[in-house]
């Protein structure tokens, strides 16, 4: 009955408008047993973290491909703590460079996935991420 | 799962009641999970309840639930007859894998317009594994929107087709949404959706074969629901019977059928206004005091049969339980019996 299910939102900030990655995520984590809460194209790292707060989610994704990362995904991690949401955790999948990942992983970002990335592996990693840290 | 209140469990509560968003996210969250933390929470804030409207939007896939939720809100946020604009809470609910568990929760693509307003809340729910459009929480969600003050909670059901009509027994006001071009006439005349609207919104009406489904939807209410025949009986107004046991309040509403196109705002304000006239209705009538009580009782009935069947299982020895069920499996009793056998002892 008391069934704790994770909660993930899958987000597109930016203006890029390819969400063809986001969509198979999404879905991958949907056959994983996850509640998804999908917001679609051009979302400002504001609206993210506006959904992110009404769902209460364990997870945020975000989904980049127009290269503006090192822009928009601190804005989101700020807004989330600044909302109390420190707990949340944050992945970035799309075209990141191999020298910006430390960057992202500095200011918490749980995971980057680039082209070619097994699903399976976001899956265990949001799984590994959220547990221990939510479960009431 | 620990049984004890968290220590914030008190100012859970306050924190709600004084506009504190995430608290009320957290809180939605318990009750969704059934959390004990949290229904102690909402004993706290159930004497605020009682206050707010509740709309269900229903209908098939596909027709604009969202895109009209989505316009209804706008609306509400800037009423363009000057009024003061009101607190709007969105419930959408999206169906649940039945074979992971799983769920994309996809209705707030269509809600981006509501981004950024703090007079708004919108929250998805997964169905999780209810079978009547809602989730089993949804109810208790509402409430907690209500007690945090929403004016209006919109409940966006799953997208329905002839059966999910559990949202008529927890919303004050339903709204079935069509589109042309989604069945045939036979549709129209099956018993079930239609028969739960309070008002029937033909949405897409800038679609070709609008007319064809008005005039089907409209048949359909008139078989549905004759006119009501009031006359004249030795001078007094008599209000005939009608044929399924209608209250008053049924059979004096008279359910509009409505145009809109929403992704445009088409025809909204028509809509707002209708749930505005419908709530007035159900006041007049009486039929709001009779829809909560119907609602609360209902409710009551269902958690006092969970609590009664946990308590009995809890007194009853499982190898007795057992026994009894492989009889039944083995065709030597019946179910009927099975209970008596259990419950009498035989």
């Amino acid at each position: 009955m008391s069934e704790r299910k994770i909660r993930v939102l899958v987000a597109k900030p930016g203006l890029d408008g390819h969400d063809r990655g986001a969509k198979v995520v999404a879905r991958a984590l949907r056959d994983a047993g996850m509640e998804v809460i999908y917001t679609g194209l051009r979302q400002t790292p504001e609206m993210v973290a506006e959904a992110a707060l009404q769902e209460d989610v364990d997870a945020v994704g975000l989904s980049i491909l127009s290269g503006a990362h090192m822009a928009l995904v601190p804005r989101v991690v700020d807004l989330l703590k600044a909302n109390g949401q420190e707990h949340v955790k944050v992945f970035v999948g799309g075209i990141i460079p191999d020298e910006d990942v430390p960057r992202l992983a500095e200011i918490g970002v749980v995971g980057v996935y680039g082209p070619g990335t097994i699903t399976e592996d976001i899956i265990n990693d949001i799984r590994r991420a959220v547990q221990g840290t939510t479960l009431e | 799962m620990n049984n004890a209140p968290p220590p914030e469990g008190r100012s859970l509560a306050s924190a709600v009641l004084g506009g504190d968003r995430l608290a009320l996210a957290r809180l939605l969250t318990q009750i969704e999970n059934d959390a004990p933390a949290g229904m102690l929470v909402l004993g706290e804030l159930f004497p605020h309840t009682g206050k707010a409207h509740l709309v269900g939007v229903t209908g098939a896939p596909g027709t604009g639930k969202s895109s009209l939720v989505n316009q209804l809100a706008l609306h509400y946020r800037r009423p363009p007859d000057g009024k003061a604009p009101q607190r709007v809470a969105i419930l959408a609910v999206d169906p649940s894998s039945p074979f992971t568990g799983g769920a994309i929760l996809g209705d707030r693509v269509r809600m981006r317009d509501l981004a950024g307003d703090p007079g708004v809340f919108i929250r998805s729910m997964a169905a999780r594994g209810s079978l009547g459009g809602l989730a089993p929480a949804t109810a208790g969600l509402a409430q907690v929107f209500d007690a945090a003050g929403f004016d209006l909670i919109l409940i966006e059901t799953v997208g329905a087709g002839q059966a999910e009509v559990d949202i008529a027994r927890l919303a004050h006001t339903t709204l079935v949404v069509e589109a042309p071009g989604l069945g045939d006439d036979i549709q129209a005349i099956k018993a079930g959706i239609l028969e739960i609207a309070d008002i029937l919104v033909v949405n897409k009406a800038d679609r070709p074969g609008v007319d064809n489904t008005e005039r089907a939807l409209r048949n359909m209410l008139q078989l549905a629901h004759p006119a009501p025949r009031i006359f004249q009986h030795h001078g007094r107004l008599e209000v005939a019977a009608a044929p399924a046991a209608a209250t008053v309040e049924e059979s004096l509403w008279e359910t509009p059928v409505l145009r809109s196109v929403a992704i445009e705002g088409a025809g909204v304000a028509e809509v707002a206004e209708a749930i505005a006239r419908h709530r007035l209705h159900l006041e007049q009538t009486g039929g709001w005091e009779r829809r909560e009580r119907a609602r609360l009782q209902a409710e009551l009935e269902a958690r006092l049969r969970q609590e009664l069947l946990e308590r009995w299982r809890e007194s009853t020895p499982s190898t007795q339980y057992d026994e009894i069920l492989e009889r039944l499996v083995a065709r030597r009793i019946s179910p009927g019996q099975a209970v008596s056998e259990l419950i009498d002892g035989g």
